[in-house]
């Protein structure tokens, strides 16, 4: 079931990207510019009172924390809040990986300490 | 590291995870057919799980319930599609509401396990897939909103601090 991947992949590392991200008004003005568009990064460098290097920063803070994708066309590096099909496919078995990964630690685990006959196979709670 | 290769078939949408135990393969299948071992690796050890049926035949379903350490509970099932003892599962895995009974509006993956001899110990192989481009999109979805929601959670605790 999925929210076992959600938590597995949530790790703090992720929520602090994520949260980090949302932190800043220019990232969540850049995040709301992209949403049914999707603007190069020199166009939204223009409407800010910054460098072009800084702008770039704060969309690599919010790819990050996988709330845009950088698409490269022509000579434009365009950003977007509705990634393609191949990225969501591979972010969902990036995090099918990751849970089952987990799971097969577990699952490790728990041969290296448990004796194969029935009677010691410690019961649950045993160990928390 | 007992996982020896994975791979993911973007089109597809599948993984193959392969993963190699120093166990014999009588011992790997107790970890899958008996709900109290299953319950000890199958969630997180920050959610739990806890197996209520656990009926490994054909057609048979396993549901059971993670708790949150908020005392939350998310419930899940497993429909049997196939299984031989002690080599292979094949089972749709899904979402349950509050009584157990599967909640069909919600994303399902479909697992197979196949477990077979290898050195001295067992390989196990296991293929994971998304039922649907839809449904893979939607189990993103809610793994955005989660993290959304973890994120807010996070801002209330420092602002109470």
């Amino acid at each position: 079931m999925y929210n076992q991947m959600v938590v597995d992949t949530m790790t703090d590392e992720v929520v602090d990207h994520l949260f980090h991200a949302l932190a800043d008004a220019t990232r969540r003005d850049i995040l709301r510019r992209c949403v049914g568009d999707e603007p190069s990064v020199s166009r939204l460098a223009e409407d800010y009172p910054m460098s072009f290097a800084a702008v770039q920063k704060h969309v690599a803070v919010l790819e990050r924390a996988g709330l845009v994708t950088k698409e490269r066309h022509g000579r434009e590096r365009l950003v977007r809040t509705d990634p393609d099909a191949v990225h969501l496919a591979r972010q969902a078995l990036d995090q099918l990986e990751t849970a089952w990964r987990a799971r097969v630690d577990r699952m490790s685990q728990l041969l290296a300490q448990t004796p194969e006959t029935e009677e010691h196979t410690p019961r649950r709670g045993q160990d928390r | 590291m007992s996982v020896t290769s994975v791979d993911k078939d973007f089109d597809r949408l599948t993984l193959t995870l392969i993963a190699d135990f120093d166990a014999p393969i009588e011992r790997v299948w107790q970890l899958w057919a008996d709900p109290r071992q299953l319950e000890r690796w199958w969630g997180p050890p920050s959610h739990p799980a806890t197996v209520e049926n656990h009926d490994l035949t054909p057609g048979g379903e396993i549901t059971y319930f993670m708790t949150s350490p908020e005392g939350e509970k998310y419930r899940g099932w497993w429909r049997v599609a196939s299984v031989s003892p002690p080599k292979s599962i094949e089972f749709t895995d899904g979402f349950a509401n509050d009584d157990g009974t599967p909640n069909v509006d919600m994303p399902t993956t479909t697992v197979r396990m196949q477990l077979s001899q290898h050195d001295r110990g067992s390989r196990m192989e296991l293929r994971s897939v998304f039922d649907s481009r839809e449904h893979m999109e939607q189990l993103l979805h809610m793994g955005a909103a989660e993290g959304l929601r973890q994120a807010v959670g996070q801002m209330d605790a420092l602002l109470a601090s």
